[in-house]
């Protein structure tokens, strides 16, 4: 038993019913009682979706379980065979139903629904979460209907460059979009079109837009890009023991990311490698000019970001490619690397190593934003939740992962991935933190005459800038310091008054450093002169 | 699934008038469960904690009802079984001992905890009634340990709020004080209103349940006259009659009409002069339907379906058909029960129908097809029938908007003029 006051993943069914509604053709029975018909709103919400998920629940009730909860299913998977004509059924059970063992799966084999595929679900509620549901989702399904095509073992493996054998293009798979993942649409849309710059067409997209008969034509690419491995991760293995498809793996969120995905990909598929993709003497390539984040970063006018401290949540994709964007491409310093995917919290672990971070892997948003207290960033980049927790501690914040809100699907185009998305996330990380700055600059002009009071910036009051870095400070009695050591530590009016004038951001970690700098030097009173030693002691 | 029977005609009040045409309906229902109503009372009881023992489905049903937390640590929460919890019941409940050691240990600032039943603890059957007396033995008096169950197979939405309530009415302490006793949750604004405006009519005492602090308990007895403020607390009615309580008969506090009604019956309950009660509430009447006058040129006429949800249905087409002047296509409820509804179903119009239950599929084929100006549904509901071009409103916002009394009447006709004010305002050409 563990107690939940907030969770970042819903159940595994709710994975299973993200399968369901990005694709086409597929209805979803799901034995569940009323109050699971919730996640429906998560879709017509918080995506917007103009038409309910494919799903029908047989929203058994108390009374029917002396009787015959069988019977129900059995009814509502003839109900909704019938009413919706689906080209593949999903069947499966939400918490409640898998202690009740109807075996919805195994009812549905003994009924006759026409020969459409029938795809039974076991998704473990007790123990698993929702990318975990919507990744096995995925592979069972993709794995039931390609059984058939399965090549016999032994048999050659497709080559992955026989397209030129063929006369046609190279051509390979996106797997992984769904709704509810974090800009899918987009990034489709972007990798698309990355990829028809080089010649290569996209065979199936899947799940989001995809019907069962396009996932039977999964085998006819030469490739698979696993776009998001959370969810494409299982399927996209079995795809390579089953069909010998290769997986390109490369996440291209990013600069060296994008370049680094298209030359895999070229490698996979026994591409030329474009001169544009090579590598040049100083690591760049030309390619990455196709983005306007290398030269905004490197622009003057961005010298402020350096070493900007920022503390990463979110799931381990985004997480990770973040990661690397802050540290690499935008010249920021990772104070905090964490993600809620346990799945995926190997990859979490080696990319926080490399920047000399331990990962944080939690599903308590508790204990994320208290590790984000402690780290003292200047930048969060996470979740609606790490959002909600960077505006209780006045830090800038901008949204980088799943869970969704409904401002997270935006009317305009904003994909994550390939240039435009690093376009994207150079304006939404870099924009909060100005936004912080500006903050910060109001607490200071905010005693000169022409300051007008009552202006509001985008942090909503979030933050309470310097109250008192004038005369005033002078009249206050000294504090004693908030921490416990030997002895009472004392902040003089004076030295009250210098740590006012720090950006209210950094404030409370320099208050933490100057008193640990003062109890290790046996001193009583901080007075500005102890703080600006302090500062010196902590200096890089 | 998908029976749908005629259950009889049922005459109302009025022998001379026609029938309501009464329907029952079995299907897939597309209802919240219990739980949901922690959303709203937790807000109301800020020294109380609810504890959901159930799944992660339970865990995410009520953080996505309440929409994204804005709070540093909400005072609800899910005790989420594991495999171990399912193993061995014994376990389950020592993990349960321990998880609400640490939870009140980090929380001194509860002083009641409501451990709330889920569809999965009933159904390996965690008796959270035994847990309670358990705690409560362990916790002597510090903390007060209540359960109740907002489990989905035994409660729809609002029912939840009942049974919360239920939970609550052993506490209340006998007394034979001559009082009006308000049940329901009302927003406080809402609340301190009406308990002035009973003092105006010269019932001494008002008491509400439940009570803004969970330790303030108001009595029960005798001279208790029970008016209900939703007419989806059954459960907890009939426990305060069986303490002694008189149950007033009214319709609901919702528009000018079923506001001065059910404040009619309070005052009547205490011997209040009808001259008395005109005085002070006829100016509120009378200037509740100037505020609903200009919603009402909108909505008069227009053709309103509400899907079976918060239980409130009966009392809002009963406003908005003979205050707001729309008409009745359907109304559905979750459930009807008849004692607590009478006085509602005597103001409908002759012939409505209505619908107990739910086969959600064939309930929108009835919406195509009628093709009302409004329906009024759930959140799941509501885009998908906005791309069909059928107008919509959403009924979780009026268990979580101050509606009641005559003071509301505007507010509640304008959440439904809105949906039509905003569609005629839209326009892309
Ligand atoms: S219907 Fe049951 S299982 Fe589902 S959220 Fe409600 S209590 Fe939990
Ligand atoms: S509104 Fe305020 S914070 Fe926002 S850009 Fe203008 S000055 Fe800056």
């Amino acid at each position: 038993m563990e107690l939940t006051l907030w969770t970042y993943e819903g159940p595994p069914h709710v994975g299973a019913m993200r399968i369901a509604a990005s694709m086409e053709g597929v209805h979803y029975v799901l034995h569940a009682p009323q109050g699971d018909t919730y996640a429906d709103l998560l879709f017509t919400m918080i995506e917007r979706r103009d038409r309910r998920p494919p799903v029908t629940y047989t929203t058994f009730q108390a009374r029917d379980l002396g009787g015959d909860t069988a019977e129900l299913v059995k009814s509502s998977i003839a109900a909704a065979v019938e009413r919706f004509q689906p080209e593949a059924l999903l069947v499966g059970e939400s918490c409640t139903a898998e202690l009740i063992q109807d075996q919805p799966g195994s009812l549905a084999a003994t009924m006759d629904l026409g020969g459409i595929p029938v795809v039974s679900l076991e998704l473990p509620a007790y123990s698993k979460k929702e990318n975990w549901g919507g990744a096995e989702t995925l592979y069972q399904l993709v794995r039931g209907l390609l059984k058939a095509q399965v090549p016999p073992p032994g048999e050659p493996k497709p080559d992955p460059t026989r397209w030129r054998a063929e006369g046609r293009r190279p051509r390979v798979n996106l797997l992984g979009p769904s709704l509810l993942g974090f800009r899918c649409r987009d990034d489709v849309r972007e990798i698309s079109q990355l990829l028809a710059g080089y010649g290569i067409d996209v065979a199936v997209v899947a799940p989001l837009g995809a019907r069962p008969a396009d996932l039977m034509r999964i085998p006819t690419a030469d490739a698979n890009v696993s776009l998001y491995p959370e969810l494409a991760g299982p399927v996209c293995s079995w795809l390579e023991r089953s069909f010998g498809m290769q997986m390109v793996k490369t996440v291209p969120i990013g600069i060296g990311a994008t370049a680094a995905f298209l030359r895999e990909l070229h490698g996979v598929l026994g591409l030329e490698l474009p001169a544009e993709l090579e590598t040049a003497a100083d690591g760049t390539c030309a390619a990455e000019r196709r983005s306007r984040l290398p030269w905004y970063s490197r622009s003057v006018d961005s010298t402020y970001l350096t070493g900007k401290r920022v503390f990463i949540f979110g799931d381990a994709t985004h997480a990770i490619a973040a990661a690397r964007i802050a540290s690499r491409e935008l010249g920021f310093k990772v104070v905090g690397l964490g993600s809620y995917s346990r799945e995926q919290a190997r990859e979490v672990r080696a990319a926080a190593q490399e920047l000399g971070l331990e990962a944080l892997i939690s599903d308590d948003y508790l204990a994320v934003e208290a590790a984000m207290a402690e780290a003292a960033p200047e930048l969060v980049l996470g979740t609606q939740m790490e959002r909600h927790s960077a505006k209780r501690l006045g830090i800038p914040c901008a949204v980088i992962s799943s869970p969704l809100h409904v401002q997270d699907v935006p009317a305009r185009t904003s994909p994550q991935m390939g240039w435009e998305g690093a376009n994207v996330i150079f304006d939404s990380w870099v924009h909060p933190l100005m936004m912080g700055l500006e903050e910060h600059l109001i607490g200071m002009f905010r005693h000169d005459f022409e300051f007008v009071d009552g202006h509001l910036s985008h942090l909503e009051g979030a933050s309470a800038p310097a109250k008192h870095p004038t005369a005033t400070a002078t009249a206050t009695a000294p504090a004693p310091a908030s921490i416990p050591g030997d002895g009472v530590i004392v902040w003089s009016p004076d030295g009250e008054a210098e740590l006012a004038k720090i950006p209210f951001f950094v404030r409370g970690k320099v208050r933490k450093n100057t008193e640990a700098y003062a109890r290790e030097q046996g001193l009583a009173l901080i007075d500005s002169e102890a703080l600006y030693e302090a500062k010196a002691h902590f200096a890089p | 699934m998908g029976a749908s029977s005629v259950i009889g005609d049922m005459t109302t009040g009025l022998a001379e008038q026609p029938p309501l045409q009464l329907f029952k309906e079995s299907g897939q229902r597309e209802v919240f469960c219990g739980l949901t109503s922690i959303v709203w009372l937790h807000r109301r009881m800020p020294d109380a904690f609810f504890l959901v023992v159930g799944s992660r489905t339970c865990a995410h049903l009520v953080q996505s009802a309440a929409g994204v937390m804005i709070f540093a640590e909400p005072r609800f929460g899910t005790a989420i079984l594991g495999e171990r919890d399912l193993a061995g019941l014994a376990d389950a409940n020592d993990e349960l001992d321990r998880l609400v050691k640490d939870l009140l240990e980090r929380r001194p600032e509860i002083r009641t905890l409501f451990l709330v039943g889920s569809c999965p603890s009933e159904v390996i059957k965690l008796d959270l009634a035994k847990a309670a007396e358990r705690l409560n033995t362990q916790l002597a008096g510090r903390v007060m340990v209540l359960n109740y169950s907002g489990s989905g197979i035994e409660t729809t939405f609002t029912q939840g709020e009942d049974q919360a309530l239920l939970a609550m009415v052993p506490l209340m302490p006998s007394s034979e004080v001559d009082q009006l006793l308000i049940v329901g949750t009302l927003a406080d604004a809402v609340e301190d209103r009406l308990v002035q405006l009973f003092g105006r009519l010269g019932i001494p005492v008002v008491t509400s349940l439940p009570p803004r602090r969970s330790t303030e308990l108001p009595p029960i007895g005798p001279g208790t006259r029970v008016l209900l403020a939703q007419p989806f607390l059954s459960a907890t009615a009939r426990a305060l009659v069986s303490r002694g309580g008189q149950l007033l008969t009214a319709p609901y506090p919702f528009g000018v009409e079923g506001s001065r009604a059910w404040m009619a019956a309070g005052a009547a309950a205490f011997g209040v002069a009808p001259a008395l009660v005109a005085e002070v509430l006829d100016p509120l009447v009378e200037r509740g339907q100037r505020a609903i006058a200009p919603h009402r040129e909108l909505l008069a006429g227009k053709r309103l379906f509400l899907l079976p949800d918060s239980q409130l249905e009966l009392s809002l087409a009963r406003f908005l058909q003979r205050e707001c002047g729309m008409e009745l296509v359907e109304v559905g409820t979750p459930y009807l029960d008849r004692q607590l509804l009478d006085a509602e179903l005597a103001l409908l119009p002759p012939g409505t129908r209505i619908t107990e239950g739910q086969d959600v599929e064939r309930q929108l084929e009835r919406v195509r097809a009628e093709r009302p100006d409004l329906v009024v549904c759930g959140l799941g509901l509501a885009n998908p029938l906005e791309a069909e071009g059928i107008a919509t409103k959403w009924s979780i916002e009026l268990v979580f908007s101050p509606i009641h009394g005559c003071d509301q009447a505007g507010d509640l006709a304008e959440l439904f003029a809105r949906s039509l004010r905003r569609r005629a305002a839209l326009s892309f050409s």
